[in-house]
């Protein structure tokens, strides 16, 4: 028995790959084909594949459970994803265009706040916000660029309309899974990529390093660039060594570097101390320098600020850009857009509602069980409800938790994210899934060819964090057939 | 290049080096213990005696038995010796020096640690001992082969050869300590199967083989001795592996202490003479002053290059 495609029904959600049952997307068109020529022992088979690849690759991430750290294989679904290029084309031109602006507003937050005297964002919103840095105030970063690496995360509607759903501007991760979920989907379907027109993910590691470079204060062609990790026992710590190893760059911890009196920044090595020019911090910013943030930081490196705001190191992303992060800010993006570009958003914000007005926030309690709440400055889909799902004391709790701290709340419509077909244990279901492209801004702004999507493995789930049970699936940007 | 990184290199080759040895030295007992007569009494304890974690072994268990003494040597994760603990234990210096080490080697070691963990039941049973620990020592191997074959020879690679050859000297070491002065303490005349159990200690270095064509007289214990200790083109002896961390110590940075206790170390090997040291019993004197000089020579290297923090 063969995956029978009329079958497979995406109950009403927009799904990646078939218009409707039965009838596939143009540009999913050989894949599906190609999947229905497969038998039941085949697609096991291959699935098997996946799942060997990975554990022997090592592609694992890290998670925390009664105090141990568990290293766990990277949960992957073997049926790519799949988006045609010319839809694809507009989205990238959209993600420039957000990065371009939030650059331009962090720049002007920290020093003439321009477009708070011209009244376009009221002053608490990030005169409350947690990453909101004194320390950065009245600086500006080489090319006026403060987060030169974000990772946007995309969701699409029931009408097939992709929305931004968030912007991690702090330290984004996932890409060195996008990296090899290709890396093993080449390995299982090595015939699909003969015959179809996917384009390559693997320049990033070049493209970050370029970015990194062009940053540094020494105008070297090779300068010394790092990355910089908590360690071991970070979840991202695949992630950075991972990057670190594609870019030739050297992966530090904390301990590793020093800054010297002369402002500059020193990695300890065999032949002594060495400068840094770059360094790529996957280090949230609390932690980044004892001497200017949390004074009992073991992860950061003393002085390390002092080194930035003297010209004498390059820091991506720049201390401070998680301003922009917050999902408070993330409301006035179109503004922004508007504001320093003077452009209309090419793609568009989820709906929001802040909950500092009271007449917002009334709606928003009154409304719970229809709406999503997510806190303004977690990550990781912690902390946050949604309502469908909830239940009647979660949503008293919600109800105080927003009252207490409206400031700290946003809510949103339950979104019907689109859905494709994953492999599960009695074939193909539909899914819910997202998607998480990662920008490069430096001297020129890049985009991943598509990003890591992740999948909410369990039926009817909408959180797809792989902290909290989520897969992801190799992207694929496929030029449709004519 | 870091020195984190330096120090996490050197251990992870120490670490799969360990294992190796602990494999090797089990498969030739194992092989020993079935050609010999019942009537003789062959202790698994010794084996691990060799290892130097007899005080853990005597804390954990009542009766130094086969299966006892060989679960010790390679699954007890309370033995920071065993095989499995030092798999696991290269895996985790390789996992944190990723961005180093040639991918490929990483799935070797990441494999390496896996087929260890879950063949260790029967790598325990004696019928699956002999596939498992062979699987073990090929593999090993292999990684050793493809890190010379596909990492530059440059300084990350030096700190590799130099926790190979520092952690081979120190269980050549423990070998002719342990194993052969046991048996030359028996007595000067000749006793039965003395020939095999010789020929146990070269097979725990992988040297009978190559002993038979250097050495052509029948085995003895004082050529053995002098075969695994002085003989430089062996590439188990200890000589040999002094020679290749003085080797690797050349083309350090800042490296004049730790060559000058190499070279030292490598001065008194050659220049011992087996015979003497033999009759006059102090063969074991010896070996302990060059165990310790070994162990000066990882702390004169850890103190040059590896970080200060991780010291203390």
């Amino acid at each position: 028995m063969s995956i029978d495609w009329n079958g497979y029904d995406p109950a009403g959600f927009y799904d990646e790959l078939i218009a409707s049952p039965g009838v596939p997307r143009g540009a999913a068109r050989r894949l599906t084909d190609y999947l229905a020529t497969l038998d039941d022992e085949d697609i096991r088979a291959r699935k098997q594949a996946a799942e060997l690849a990975i554990i022997e690759m090592g592609i694992s991430f890290t998670v925390y459970s009664e105090g141990e750290n568990i290293d766990r294989a990277w949960p992957f679904d073997i049926i790519p994803r799949v988006i045609p290029r010319r839809e694809w084309e507009a989205v990238e031109a959209g993600l420039v265009q957000r990065l371009t602006a939030l650059n331009l507003f962090i720049d002007d937050i920290y020093n003439e706040q321009k477009i708070v005297r011209d009244k376009v964002i009221p002053e608490y919103v990030f005169a409350k916000s947690k990453n909101f840095r004194q320390q950065c105030r009245g600086f500006s970063p080489p090319l006026g660029v403060w987060a030169h690496i974000c990772g946007s995360d995309l969701v699409r509607d029931r009408d097939g309309t992709i929305y931004v759903l968030e912007d991690n501007l702090r330290v984004p991760s996932g890409v060195s899974y996008m990296l090899e979920n290709r890396q093993v989907t080449k390995r299982v379907f090595p015939e699909l990529f003969e015959s179809s027109s996917i384009l390559p993910v693997d320049e990033y590691p070049a493209q970050l390093f370029d970015m990194l470079a062009s940053i540094s204060p020494r105008p070297q062609d090779y300068p010394q660039v790092a990355v910089l990790t908590p360690g071991i026992f970070n979840s991202a710590y695949f992630e950075h060594s991972f990057l670190a190893q594609r870019m030739g760059a050297q992966l530090v911890e904390g301990a590793d570097l020093v800054v010297c009196d002369d402002d500059c920044v020193y990695m300890r090595t065999i032949d002594g101390l060495e400068r840094v020019d770059v360094i790529y911090r996957r280090i949230d910013d609390d932690f980044l320098d004892p001497e200017a943030f949390r004074a009992d930081s073991m992860l950061g490196v003393p002085g390390l600020m002092r080194a930035w705001r003297n010209g004498k190191v390059g820091i991506a992303n720049a201390p401070g850009s998680g301003v922009a992060d917050d999902k408070v800010i993330y409301t006035f993006v179109p503004a922004m857009i508007k504001y320093y570009l003077d452009q209309d958003p090419l793609i568009p914000n989820v709906p929001t509602w802040l909950c500092t007005g009271d007449k917002e926030r009334e709606h928003v309690i009154a409304h719970l069980e229809e709406l999503v709440v997510k806190p303004a400055n977690e990550s990781g889909g912690y902390g946050m409800l949604v309502g469908p799902h909830s239940t009647k004391k979660q949503r008293a709790e919600f109800a105080r938790l927003i009252r207490d701290d409206p400031r700290n709340y946003i809510a949103q419509p339950t979104l019907a994210l689109s859905v494709a077909p994953t492999l599960c244990e009695d074939g193909l279901e539909p899914r819910h899934l997202d998607l998480r492209p990662f920008v490069l801004q430096g001297v020129r702004t890049d985009v991943t060819a598509g990003g890591l999507t992740r999948v909410a493995m369990r039926k009817g789930s909408l959180v797809v964090n792989s902290s909290q049970g989520g897969g992801s699936k190799d992207t694929w940007i496929v030029d449709e057939e004519d | 290049m870091l020195s984190r990184v330096a120090e996490r290199l050197y251990w992870m080759a120490r670490y799969v080096e360990r294992a190796e040895n602990v494999a090797r030295m089990t498969k030739a007992f194992q092989a020993l213990s079935l050609d010999m007569p019942k009537s003789v009494d062959l202790s698994w304890k010794g084996l691990v005696a060799v290892t130097g974690m007899d005080h853990v072994f005597d804390e954990h268990y009542q009766r130094a038995d086969d299966r006892n003494c060989v679960k010790f040597l390679l699954a007890d994760t309370y033995n920071p010796g065993s095989l499995f603990s030092s798999l696991r234990a290269a895996r985790e210096n390789v996992r944190t020096t990723r961005d180093l080490v040639p991918t490929e080697a990483w799935e070797q070691v990441n494999e390496l640690y896996l087929f260890a963990r879950d063949h260790l039941d029967a790598g325990i049973n004696k019928r699956g001992r002999h596939d498992f620990l062979s699987e073990i020592v090929r593999r090993c191997q292999s990684l050793t082969g493809l890190l010379a074959g596909s990492m530059s020879h440059d300084a990350a690679y030096d700190f590799v050869r130099l926790g190979r050859n520092l952690e081979r000297a120190d269980m050549a070491t423990r070998q002719i300590d342990v194993g052969a002065i046991r048996l030359l303490e028996r007595g000067d005349e000749p006793r039965p199967y003395e020939g095999l159990l010789w020929t146990s200690v070269l097979r725990s270095q992988s040297g009978f083989q190559m002993y038979r064509q250097h050495v052509k007289r029948r085995i003895n214990g004082p050529d053995v001795v002098r075969y695994l200790l002085q003989d430089v083109p062996f590439p188990r002896s200890v000589a040999h592996a002094l020679s290749q961390v003085e080797g690797a110590l050349d083309d350090l940075p800042h490296n004049e202490i730790p060559l000058r206790v190499a070279f030292q170390a490598r001065r008194h090997v050659l220049d011992a003479n087996v015979d003497k040291l033999i009759a006059s019993g102090g063969l074991h004197a010896f070996m302990d002053r060059l165990q310790l000089e070994i162990g000066e020579l990882h702390v004169a290297i850890a103190e040059c290059w590896f970080p200060e923090a991780e010291l203390a």
